[in-house]
């Protein structure tokens, strides 16, 4: 073991930045997609979508900056107001045009009405932004890297993935928390959450509660996808494996639980990443292999209680 | 005439269309060989719908069979033998996959099925030393019963014998939906804790519409394989499971002919339609998909039955 970590000790410690990293992404999307289930109570297969598109406009939108001559700090609020914007129109047209017919009918039927968008959503992204990979990495390097002490070692790692984005997604968790528990606008969402009856009769506006969630679920998705874009090239088809890998990790931690899914996404993006170091052909399935495994012994998840509160 | 018979009646006259179709222009045969491929396949599908489930990830148990078939082809070239060994293949994969995915319902049963799916796309993806990756695999020239054939009669092989596993299948999945067990399907669909105080195991009776769904994909993916040639990761993707999902829906679940309707009309559109509008052709499906679910909920089975009724009073 000691001849192990010694000579593998330097990857051991990129492969949980890496994972971290990760982690910070997938737990963006996997509380949107967990947040919109628990107040609508419908799976929405196309939020790896509005993670692309995110993703993409934010691209366009960066790249629009940097040829209109803003200074290169300018790229990081570039991916902040492509996912406002991406969230912002996309939310309330899917929940107003198509979610709004939808929540009282059988589950396989809302199921295919999500997964219909899902197939206009990926062609849509294509016919926009075409199929040829885009990248734009301008706010990694703006942030240069950082020495992270890794035992005997020092890893310099990018500031933007080791910093910035767990800041960010910690940043999310802590303020979701704190929104739905403390202001009365997320006390009204918990209300609706647990039961929606009782919180109409009360004199709230469940239609109003219902659009304003999923279009805060949609900006997070967006999110994810736009502080995605510095670190990845963007390609057809991240819309369907970030819809999968996030389902994995709300299904492993427990459909609806919030704080579950963040130590879900850092227990799935690390053991992913290490399995891309170590072993790179397990990369895809390592994911599933916890999500199985975890199942197999808590069909409720790991966090997830039998039927209880949701958010 | 009762129903049934009705449904037979119509059957026979499809296939003998479908016959001459495939005799008045030879290029048909092939349209129509992978229409009535996939018509097994949804027919899979249906059984899942009729219990209130739905699959997003029945594209593995296709693609499972195709390289089934790719894969054993150069030491065992017989057809026959390889459609049988395609079955197996699946059946087993689908007892295995399915007493892990029959303990749930709805949304993790769908997405379940999706994420499997997609690992397995990924592994035939990067495997490159067994699966030659992207590029796929070649399948070899095949011979029935040890005698190998033109490809003319090659071609009509394969066309009888998706034919006959069209019907045969079609039949099959008429007698168990009538039979009890078909019949506790339907119910855990309208409710599911009646059937357990019955003392009927429901997980039980979803397992087995689920092994008889991964066969029909099973073997419509070694038809598939046996008709193009040429087995790729795609058989597995996700585009190819919403296919499925798009043709049930669109053909109605509600009888046994619903499936090969929607996949003759699905195949023969996308003949002459997916390569004016390639790029748009997901979005295409999607739309419809959209609109049967919100306007025309029997698909073409229903309206076409309904009509039939109203007939039927009149």
């Amino acid at each position: 073991m000691g001849d192990w970590f010694e000579q593998n000790g330097a990857l051991l410690g990129l492969a949980l930045l890496d994972g971290i990293a990760s982690a910070a992404l997938i737990f963006m999307v996997a509380v949107g997609l967990n947040l919109v289930f628990g107040v609508l109570r419908v799976l929405n297969v196309a939020h790896g979508s509005l993670f692309a598109i995110g993703a993409y406009a934010a691209a366009s939108i960066g790249l629009f900056f940097t040829s209109a001559g803003l200074p290169a700090w300018a790229s990081l609020p570039a991916l902040l107001l492509a996912a406002m914007i991406v969230g912002l129109v996309l939310g309330p047209l899917i929940e107003r045009l198509l979610l709004r017919r939808i929540y009282s009918e059988e589950p396989v039927l809302q199921l295919l009405v999500t997964f219909a968008l899902f197939m206009i959503l990926e062609d849509a992204q294509k016919l926009v932004w075409g199929v040829q990979p885009v990248s734009f990495s301008a706010p990694v390097s703006l942030m240069g890297t950082v020495d992270v002490p890794f035992g005997a070692d020092v890893i310099p790692y990018n500031t933007y993935q080791v910093i910035l984005l767990p800041a960010i997604a910690v940043a999310t968790l802590i303020g979701l928390a704190l929104f739905l528990r403390r202001t009365l606008t997320g006390r009204v969402i918990l209300a609706v959450t647990t039961d929606r009856e009782a919180a109409t009769a009360m004199g709230i506006d469940a239609r109003k509660v219902y659009l304003l969630t999923f279009t805060f679920g949609a900006m997070l998705a967006a999110l994810g996808g736009a502080l995605s874009t510095p670190t990845a090239s963007l390609v057809p088809g991240i819309g369907a494996s970030t819809i999968v890998l996030s389902f994995a990790v709300v299904a492993t931690a427990g459909l609806g639980q919030i704080e579950g899914a963040a130590l879900t996404a850092l227990m799935i993006g690390i053991g992913r990443s290490i399995a891309v170091t170590f072993q790179p052909e397990l990369e895809v399935v390592v994911p599933y292999l916890i999500m199985v495994a975890v199942l197999l012994v808590r069909p409720q998840g790991l966090f997830g209680v039998v039927e209880t509160r949701r958010v | 005439m009762t129903q049934p018979r009705i449904e037979l009646l119509l059957a026979l006259l499809g296939a003998a269309a479908m016959v001459l179709a495939a005799m008045a222009t030879p290029w048909l045969k092939f349209v129509l060989t992978l229409a009535l491929a996939k018509g097994i396949a949804v027919l899979g599908i249906m059984l899942l719908l009729r219990a209130g489930q739905v699959s997003f990830g029945h594209a593995l148990y296709v693609a499972l069979g195709a390289y089934t078939v790719a894969f054993l082809a150069p030491s065992m070239p017989d057809a026959a033998l390889l459609l049988v060994a395609a079955a197996l293949g699946t059946t087993v994969a689908g007892l295995l996959i399915g007493l892990f995915v029959s303990r749930y319902r709805e949304i993790f049963f769908g997405m379940l099925n999706l994420a499997l799916s997609m690992v397995f796309y990924s592994m035939l993806e990067k495997f490159y030393h067994y699966t030659r990756g992207t590029d796929g695999i070649r399948v070899p020239s095949l011979t029935v019963a040890g005698v190998p054939l033109d490809r003319v009669s090659y071609e009509w092989t394969i066309f009888g014998m998706a034919l006959v596993l069209a019907l045969g299948f079609g039949v099959f999945a008429r007698v168990y939906l009538a039979s009890p067990l078909g019949q506790a399907l339907s119910a855990i669909k309208t409710r599911e804790t009646r059937l357990d105080f019955m003392g009927v195991s429901s997980r039980n009776v979803l397992l087995s519409a689920y092994v008889l769904s991964a066969l029909m994909a099973g073997c419509a993916g070694a038809l598939i394989a046996m008709t193009s040639r040429h087995v790729t990761p795609l058989l597995a993707y996700w585009t190819a499971s919403g296919e499925l999902v798009f043709i049930a829906i669109l053909g109605g679940a509600g009888g046994v002919l619903g499936p090969f309707l929607g996949a003759a009309a699905y195949e023969l559109v996308r003949v002459y339609a997916a390569a004016t509008v390639a790029d748009m052709w997901q979005m295409i499906l999607g739309a419809v998909l959209l609109l049967v679910i919100l306007f025309a909920r029997g698909g073409i089975w229903g309206l076409l039955s309904s009509r039939l009724q109203r007939g039927r009073v009149a």
